[in-house]
Formats: C-alpha cells, structure tokens, sequence
C-alpha cells in the first residue's frame, strides 16, 4: 500500500490536488481570515471562468493542438454577451452559435491542410481581437441579468465556484474520460493512425474537440461579465496563458492525449487563489503574472523531479 | 482442403504505385476460407502494401478486388473491410498509448457503446486474451503506455481476434511475432491452427521461415511486387522457399570468403564495456581492428550496449573505456539515421563537417566530393548524389548511412543491426568494405539478428536478459551455440 | 530550368510577391504618391521584426514544439534596462548595451535550464519564463520615461537617401546569419536536429549544446531588438514587445521556413516583415478601422499558411 502511494503515477496524479491544497493552507496562515465563506467566495470568484477557459484549451490539447486564441475568443464572447445578447437575445444566441462554428471550422482546416494549431490560432487571435473592437469599440455594455443572477449565486455552506468548478468537473470528466466517443477522441491524441484504421473519421472527431473547445470559450466569456457586468476587447487577453497553465497544473501533457478535466479544474482554482494568496503577502501586483509563472515551474519542476525517479 | 471451398478474398491483377516507384505490380491472391496462407519475400517485395489494400488502408491503382465473391473494387476501404470481417494486425502497433486495454478495444469496435460499455469492453478483451495467451498477466484497466512491448502486441492481436456483430472471416497478421517471446509465440501460433481449422482464415507474414513451413497451409511468395510462388506449405522446405525468394546464393558466398586469421589480444584494447545488469564481471572487450559481434535474441540489450558506448564515447565519460572517435550505423533508417529534407551527399557528409571547413565555413566543394568518393566506393546506385536521400531506395539508404559512419574519423564503428531489409547483393559489398576497414584497423561493435553474418566477425558475444552470457572466439562459433544460450535451459 | 522556374521554387520568394503586390495596390489607390516613404518606413519598422525573426526561426528550424514565447518580454525587460542604466547618456551607451545583451544571455541560459533540467516542452518553458521576466521589466522599469541617449537615437533614426541606417546594418546582419545557417557546423546541426533529433544525436551531433546555443540566440536577438526598440521609438514602454510574438512567428511562416523543422530560410524573412507592415500601411490606406486592420492581418496570417500547407504527413 505504501509502496502504491509513493509510486510515480500516484504522486503524478497527486500532485495538482496537493499543490492546491498546500497554496490554501498557505493562505489560511497567512490570513486566518480567508478561511471563510465570504473569504473563499471573494478569493475564488474568477475561477469559474478561468476554469472554463481552461477546459476549452484542454479540448484542443487532448487533439495534440494548442489554442494560443482562446484569451482573445473569451473577450469576444464576453464582448457578444454584454451587447447583443443582452439587447436582442435572438440574435446574440445566433453569434454565439456562430463562434461555435467558427471553432469547429478552425478544427476542419487544421485537420483538412495538417497546419501547425499554434500559427493559425495565433492569427485567429486577431480576428477575435478584431470583431470584439468593431462590436464594444470602448468598454462597456452590461451583462444579462440572468447571468449576473447565475454567477451571483448564494449556496448556503460552500462557496459557489466551488460547487460551479465540481460541476464542470464532473460534467466533462463523465463525457471525455467516461464515455464510449470520448475514449475515441482521447484515442485521436494518443494515435491518430490508429484511430483512423479504425474506421472513425478524424476530421469529425477534431471538429469536436475544437466545437466544444469553443462552447466553453462562451461559456467562460459568459461567466466573466456575470462578474464584472461590463466587458471589453481586452478583457480576457491573459486567459490564454491562464488556460495553457491550468492544463499543466492540472496533470495534462503537451502530446499524446493525456489529460484530465477534474486536475484541469484544480488547476484553474490554484491559478485564482494564487493571485489571493500574493495580495495577502502584500505582494505588489507587478509580480502577481511573475509568481504565476513561479508556481508553474515549481510544479513542473515536481513532475519532472517525479518523472525522474520513475525512469 | 476441399476444393469447393469459397473465397473470402479475391485479387486480380492489382497495382499500386508510390510516385515512379512501382510497390505491386498485378497481383493475384486467392484467400480460401478456412486456411491459413503464409506470405513471404523480402522487405519491399510489396507484403505490407498488399496488407494495406487488404485492410482497406491503401486503394490499389487498377484491378479487381473481390470480397465474398461480390467486386468491389473502389468502393473498398477501411469500413468495408471491418463490415465484410476483415482485420489486420499491422507491424507499427496501431494501439492508443493514453488509452486503457479496454478502452483501445473499444476503439476497434464502433457498436461497442452506451451503458456500461467499458466493462463489456473489458470483459471481451480479457476472454480474448485468456484464450490466446494463457496466463498473459494483463489487465483491462491497464493503460497500454504503461505495459511492455510484447504484452502490447498481445493486445493488439487478441483484439484482432475479438468481434461485436459482423462475423469474423480473415485475420491477417504482419510479423506478429517480432515482439513475443518463445512461449507467447508458440501460443499464438497454436491458436491460429485452431481457429483456422474451425473455419476462420489467416494471413501469416513472417520472416521466421519455421513459422511459416509449419503453420501455413499454403505459402505465397512475392517478389519486387509481385506473387512469384504458390504452393501447398508441405511443398516447400526451407531451402526451396529461400530459393523461390531469391537469395541462394547467401549461404555460399558467405562461407566462401576466407577468414581473416587475427591472434586476439595482439592489439591494444579500445572498448571495455559492462551493462549494468552483468552480475559475474563479464565485460565486452573489443581489441583495435577486430569485428565484434553482437548476437542474441532481438531486443535483449545489445542496442542498449551500443548505445551505451556511443554515449560515453560522447559525453567523454570514464565509466567504461572507449579509446577513440565512435560512429554509428543505424539499422531503423527512419528513426535513427535518415535525414529525409536532404541530399544524399549530405547525409554522407554530416558525420565529417568538422573536416570539411575551410576558413570557417563549410566548403560545398569537399562535401560533393566526400559525396562522389563513397558513392564509387560503396557502390550508391543513384544518377546524382544530391538527389533527395529518400529517392534510393532502402539498401541503398543503408549504404549512405555506412558511407556516412565509414566516411568519418571514427576508429569504431557500432552497427546497431543494420542489415535489416538489405538485398543480398548490398550485404555482400558491405562484408567486403567492412573487412577491408577493419584490416586498416578499425573497430566494429556489430550487433546482428542474422546468425550468419556473425561468420564474419572475429569475436562474438550473445546476449540475453540484458546480459553477455556466452563469449564466442571466431572458431567456436555456430548457430547451435548462439541459440544455445539465446535460449533460457528452462522456459 | 529556367530562372524563373527555379526561383519560385524558393520557399522565401512568395513573402516578397506578397509584399509587392500589397504595396502596388497600396501605391495605386494612392496614385503613386509617398510610395517611396512607404518602403522607407516598412524597412524602419520592418528591422525590428527582422531580428526578432531571425532569432525565432533558429528556434523554430530545431524541430516541431521548439517556439521562444519570451520573446515579447525579453524585449521589453532588455529596453528598460537598458534605458534605466544609461539615463539618457551618451557615455553610457556601450554600458547599457552591454548589460541589454546581458539580460538577453540570462533570459537564454534560464530558458534552457528549464527546457532541460524540467525536461519540459520548450513552449510552457519560455512562456513561464516569460511571466517571471515581465513582472521584472514590470517592477524594474515602473513609472519609466527616460529619453534614449541621444547618439543612441540618432542611429535608430537616421537615413542615408530615405533608406534607413539601422536596416542596412539588420540586412547585413541577415546575410551573415543566412551564411551561419546554411555554411557552419552551428546552422547544419540546427537543420539536422530539426529533421530528425535522435539521428542527429547519433551522427555525433551534440544536440543539447545546439539546442542551448539556439535558445540563448533568440533571447540575444530579442535583448538587440529591445535595446535599438527603445531608441528608436524614444524610450522603452512595458509592452513595446507585446506586437512581437505574433509578428515574430508569422514572418518566420510566412517566409518560408517550415514549422515541422529542418528547413527554413533567412531572406524570407525579411521579405514577410515588410509584408506585415505593407499590409497594415494598405489597410490604412483604404481607411479601414482598428477593428478591420486587426481582423484582416489575422485573416492573411492563416491564409498564408493554409496555402502554404502545413508540416507533410
């Protein structure tokens, strides 16, 4: 038994869970006060959106890819939700459904001329930018209520985000890694000849990952006026790197298929509470993105050091 | 055999062509149910592209291709293959590494789905592999990253043999053995007399010709692309079928040379080298100009041991005695040598820029000429040495990589089994060269999976279990000793 | 083979039609007026993507994942540095360009420390490091307006017959690493290792060493291009080197080199920066918004690389 919890794969698959829960224990010392319901509320309130952002980048991952737009899109969205689907519901609902879309198309014309995800994805980056500028030229517009209702929510006991994030969580947990096509789709980043010997068509299982990569991007942009009420072009540019460490904090590797929802997830929520946990330390803020990229090197610098006993 | 029987597959006149390069050139194949067909020739003799058409992988460029007595030539591919109950085992592992036992079978089957689709998964897998490799060891919920090579090839064949709706009718199997041992190969083997006498057939390729002679129904052998021979396995013996692929002269020729008389321990040592694992402080000792051999069963350390001085000889480490320049002469020419974006001169040349600079830059001129030399003295059939490398074709991709190690300043040179897929024509030039170089004193570290190329070595080690086990002066040598000790006294 | 034949075989010679062919439009919507300025400014502007590129596609010709996103940061981190050291002094200018490339050389040695101490994909590499150089440049150079040196200035600026000083030095400089690239040990490991990393390793190529040369090479080229930035632009700003990731690969694509490594080109490179730049002084032109000028060079980026086509299967 001991010998299983200190073998490699288990402290591989430990180590987002621990990293998150050491960061917490830390804040609480720091400042016994956060440990509370109004304390882990405030502390975690973005998590919501960074972890759905941070799905959608493990959808593209899981397919070998890497979304260097997702930052861009979620502002776009976030843009579409505060203006026309707050004014014309309709028609706001048809843009969204057309970003969508557009994902999935992306994932087609990848797949269709075998391109490298990183330099279209950094040139869709621009178009995202570029739409969301003729849609909300200057920040503004306001959220719709119903989603500022949503992401206000009261639970009694435990703090929304986290019920929010173990639902998201769950959610895609139970359709990647549970069901029938999802083992299909992870098998396309493990093997992609394989699975395409198998008779399933590639094509349509990357129009999948890169529509519900998509999905979550609006469904990140959504959450994130729901919090701040207005929004902006710019809003979300750091959620592509947000997403990228949230992926490798939660577990997920670069190539090969392997990832996991539920360490995406925890990542996110460690991401959030870093930013907390430097305000607490009276940490200026021009080291807060400095302190985020410290902690990704200290946990890579873990896995590596894990990777290594086992080789 | 009953003559009445029907055919599962038929093939009529079919081609394929890769570019200019022509991989089937009109073959015929009848597939019989209920029969076991043995295929053979040698590599690029077109096996794994007539596998691929078979798959539904490849479509042929012209002819019929008949399933069940219905054409369906065009319209054949992957789907129609797994409909019609046909399924291959391909050479390269088609699992998903992320992926469980379980859920890699599940990917082979599309109906398999809805509730509880894991555990059915699960359970079908793991009847399959009881059935076919008794105590086999692997679990469903395995992730296939995390089994050995050989328990992955389990899998992958037990999978094969797995079926949900459709009917299963033909099993082909390419090299299916490469990566079992003794005992699983001999349980595969019997499980494939098995299923074929309750009516399935099976397309064997193998390169073990015992297989073959005594599994095989029917034997088929091709040649350049085409089918040369048909005959009932009982017609063949092992001679006749070398023969029917086109390499008698192998034997002879190889025996006729002289051998090269040289007293060990005349010159100094240059390569002292123990693995790890070597628990009795036996070490592999190479002394200046002596071809060492390498033998073994294939995969039981002497890459690792290869590698391992080409690593010290590298990084210039003191943990084992490499005294000299090293070079190394891949024998998977994709993944360890082949540079594919460039020129057959420069593949030659990229082992000796260092000697090639002149006033601190690469001359273009010494490389072509580096080029032009190796290609008269190695024989490279090619029009123009800066075609693309990927223009020759695989014997003689092989030579640029013994051009590019012998070119070199190294004073020894590792063969990391580098004859695979050579014709016999190649291996002739390339035993004579590598004599030649040794006589001027160079060092060979030769690791080899023909025992008869270990004819020509002065010295040779076997290995097993990532260990030396049997130390072989020239005189002693034979390939009764080498699977003597290839092979564990008890299994 | 006709010349013609032959060089549109070249992989870089597309970026330079493109760049034509967007500044004759631009040059015919206006009716030829300020044609010229607009290549004097696109070679301005232009140089700084060049040398940022030159040092990316190093990065990138070393194989699929290889990609330096400290770029951006080390350039900024480099000029505020820079400017900070020398305050506006002349005297300093040998100085402050000394510590510029010593930034640029530690940015490279902790890159690659962490490519290969962490043994971790050279993409999560740099863009962590580039978190933890930002928030230096961030919480070094705050509340920064200092001048450049005014000698320092003058060189970023001046022209010799409407061509810019700066450029002609950069398009000798990208002779010479075109020659380094195809005609030295250093440029033929890169191609080889990008081919096919293993191979070259056992063609007695010492990938590692290569492979740390070439990190430290972008972040080298990313600390010049910072420190002539900043002279050029009149001081250096936190986010003077935001345009440059995007822009740093797009030139490397867009000229030519192939993002599945072992193959890539320098000229291209510089034809792709003036096309980015062309492009954008076009747009203008035709009085399109912020928003459309955005969209529009996205557009073109993936329309190039679609056609272009991506790593063979």
């Amino acid at each position: 038994m001991l010998a299983q919890l200190s073998s490699p794969k288990f402290l591989r698959a430990a180590l987002p869970a621990a990293s998150f829960t050491v960061l917490l224990a830390a804040i609480f010392y720091v400042q016994p006060r956060a440990m509370s319901y109004f304390g882990m509320n405030l502390m975690l309130q973005y998590t919501v959106p960074i972890a759905l952002a941070t799905i959608a980048q493990m959808f593209i991952i899981t397919v070998n890819d890497l979304d260097l737009s997702i930052g861009a899109f979620v502002g776009l969205t976030a843009c579409i939700g505060a203006t026309l689907l707050a004014d014309t519901p309709l028609l706001g609902t048809l843009a969204l459904a057309a970003c969508v879309a557009a994902y999935a198309g992306l994932g087609a014309l990848i797949h269709w001329r075998n391109l490298p995800s990183i330099v279209v994805t950094l040139g869709m980056s621009f178009v995202w930018l570029g739409i969301a500028v003729l849609i909300l030229p200057t920040p503004g517009g306001t959220a719709p209520g119903w989603v500022k209702a949503l992401m206000g929510l009261k639970v009694p006991y435990v703090p929304f985000p986290i019920i929010a994030a173990i639902v998201i969580g769950l959610v895609v947990h139970v359709a990647l890694m549970r069901s029938s096509y999802g083992a299909v789709l992870r098998g396309v980043g493990g093997n992609p000849k394989a699975v395409g010997r198998a008779g399933w068509s590639l094509l349509k299982a990357k129009m999948t990952m890169y529509a519900a990569a998509g999905f979550f991007g609006v469904l990140s942009g959504l959450s994130l006026i729901g919090l701040t009420s207005a929004a902006d072009a710019h809003i979300a540019d750091r959620y592509t790197l947000y997403a990228i460490a949230g992926v490798i904090l939660g577990g997920g590797e670069f190539t090969g298929g392997r990832v996991s929802p539920v360490g995406a997830v925890i990542g996110a929520l460690t991401l959030a509470l870093t930013g907390s946990f430097l305000t607490f330390l009276r940490i200026s803020p021009d080291w807060q993105i400095g302190a985020q990229g410290g902690i990704l090197i200290i946990v890579l610098a873990l896995r590596a050091l894990i990777n290594r006993r086992e080789a | 055999m009953n003559a009445s029987q029907s055919h599962i597959v038929t093939l009529e006149n079919v081609t394929k062509h890769f570019g200019a390069v022509r991989a089937l050139g009109g073959v015929d194949l009848k597939v019989h149910a209920g029969e076991c067909l043995g295929l053979v020739g040698h590599n690029g003799a077109g096996k794994s592209t007539l596998m691929n058409v078979l798959a539904g992988t490849l479509s042929p460029d012209h002819g019929i291709l008949g399933i069940h007595g219905a054409d369906l030539s065009g319209r054949y591919n992957v789907k129609a293959a797994g409909e019609n109950g046909i399924r291959c085992v391909f050479q390269e592992l088609s699992l998903c590494p992320n992926l469980t036992v379980a859920e890699n079978a599940r990917i082979f089957h599309p109906t398999l789905t809805g509730f509880g689709w894991k555990r059915r998964a699960g359970n079908m897998i793991r009847e399959k592999l009881d059935e076919i490799f008794p105590g086999h060891g692997v679990h469903p919920d395995n992730v296939i990253g995390d089994l050995s090579i050989g328990k992955r090839q389990m899998v992958e064949i037990a999978r094969a043999f797995t079926s949900t709706g459709a009917p299963l009718h033909l099993v082909i199997l390419d090299e299916p053995t490469s990566s079992l041992d003794a005992v699983t190969s001999g349980q595969l083997l019997d499980f494939v007399r098995k299923v074929v006498n309750q009516g399935l057939s099976c397309i064997l390729i193998s390169h073990v010709l015992g297989e073959v002679l005594s599994y095989c129904d029917r034997i088929v052998v091709m040649k350049d692309g085409l089918v040369v021979e048909t005959r009932p396995g009982a017609d063949f013996t092992r001679d006749t079928l070398v023969a029917a692929m086109g390499n008698v002269v192998e034997q002879e020729e190889i025996e006729e040379h002289e051998r090269r008389e040289i007293q060990r321990g005349t010159t100094p040592i240059v390569v002292e080298a123990r693995s790890d694992a070597q628990r009795d402080g036996a070490a592999l000792v190479a002394h200046r100009g002596e071809i060492i051999g390498l033998a073994g069963l294939a995969g039981h350390g002497q890459t690792r041991m290869l590698l391992k001085v080409y690593d010290a000889a590298m990084r210039k480490r003191k943990s084992l005695k490499v005294d000299g320049p090293v070079a190394l002469v891949a024998g998977d020419r994709q993944t360890d040598g082949i540079f594919h974006l460039w020129s057959i001169s420069q593949n030659v040349g990229v082992r000796s820029l260092q000697s090639m600079i002149r006033h601190g830059l690469i001359d273009p001129d010494a490389e072509a000429a580096l080029g032009r030399a190796w290609q008269a003295r190695i024989k490279i059939r090619t029009p123009d040495m800066n075609d693309n490398i990927l223009s020759l074709s695989g014997g003689n991709q092989q030579k640029a990589l013994f051009a590019r190690a012998l070119a070199s300043d190294a004073e020894i040179i590792l063969m990391d089994d580098p004859m695979r897929g050579v014709d016999v024509g190649t291996k002739l030039e390339v035993y004579d060269l590598i004599r030649e170089e040794a006589e001027k004193g160079r060092t060979f570290l030769w690791y080899t999976t023909e025992t008869d190329e270990l004819y020509n070595c002065d010295h040779t080690y076997v290995f097993r279990d990532g260990v030396i086990v049997a130390d072989l002066p020239r005189d002693q040598l034979s390939e009764e000793k080498i699977l003597h000790s290839s092979f564990k006294e008890s299994a | 083979m006709t010349f013609v034949t032959q060089l549109s075989q070249k992989a870089w010679i597309w970026s330079f039609v493109g760049m034509f062919m967007v500044w004759l439009a631009t040059a015919v919507y206006t009716g030829g007026k300020g044609s010229a300025d607009v290549i004097s400014a696109a070679l301005s502007f232009a140089t700084f993507t060049v040398i940022v590129g030159i040092g990316q596609m190093f990065v990138i010709t070393t194989g699929p994942g290889n990609v330096d996103l400290s770029i951006p940061s080390t350039i900024s981190l480099s000029g505020a540095v820079a400017m900070k050291i020398m305050d506006g002094s002349n005297g300093m200018l040998v100085v402050g360009f000394a510590i510029s490339m010593a930034c640029g050389l530690a940015v490279g040695l902790f890159n690659y420390t962490l490519i290969r101490v962490l043994r971790i994909p050279p993409i999560i590499a740099t863009l962590s490091s580039s978190f933890l150089i930002l928030s230096t440049a961030i919480a070094y150079g705050r509340g920064l307006k200092i001048k450049p040196p005014p000698l320092l200035a003058e060189f970023t600026t001046a022209q010799i017959l409407g061509v810019p000083v700066l450029a002609i030095v950069i398009i000798m400089f990208a002779a010479v690493m075109s020659i380094v690239l195809h005609r030295t040990f250093y440029g033929r490991a890169v191609l080889a290792i990008g081919q096919n990393a293993r191979a070259a390793w056992l063609a007695g190529i010492n990938v590692e060493r290569i492979r740390f040369m070439t990190y430290v090479l972008s972040a080298l080229l990313a600390a010049l291009c910072g420190f002539f930035l900043s002279g050029f632009s009149g001081g250096a700003s936190l986010n003077m080197g935001q345009e440059y990731l995007l822009a740093s690969i797009a030139v490397v694509v867009i000229g030519g080199t192939s993002v599945a490594g072992g193959k890539s080109n320098v000229p291209g490179i510089w034809g792709a920066a003036m096309f980015m730049f062309l492009l954008v002084t076009m747009l203008n032109t035709f009085g399109a918004s912020a928003g459309i000028r955005l969209i529009m060079t996205g557009l073109i980026i993936v329309a190039v690389i679609t056609i272009a086509g991506g790593e063979e299967a």
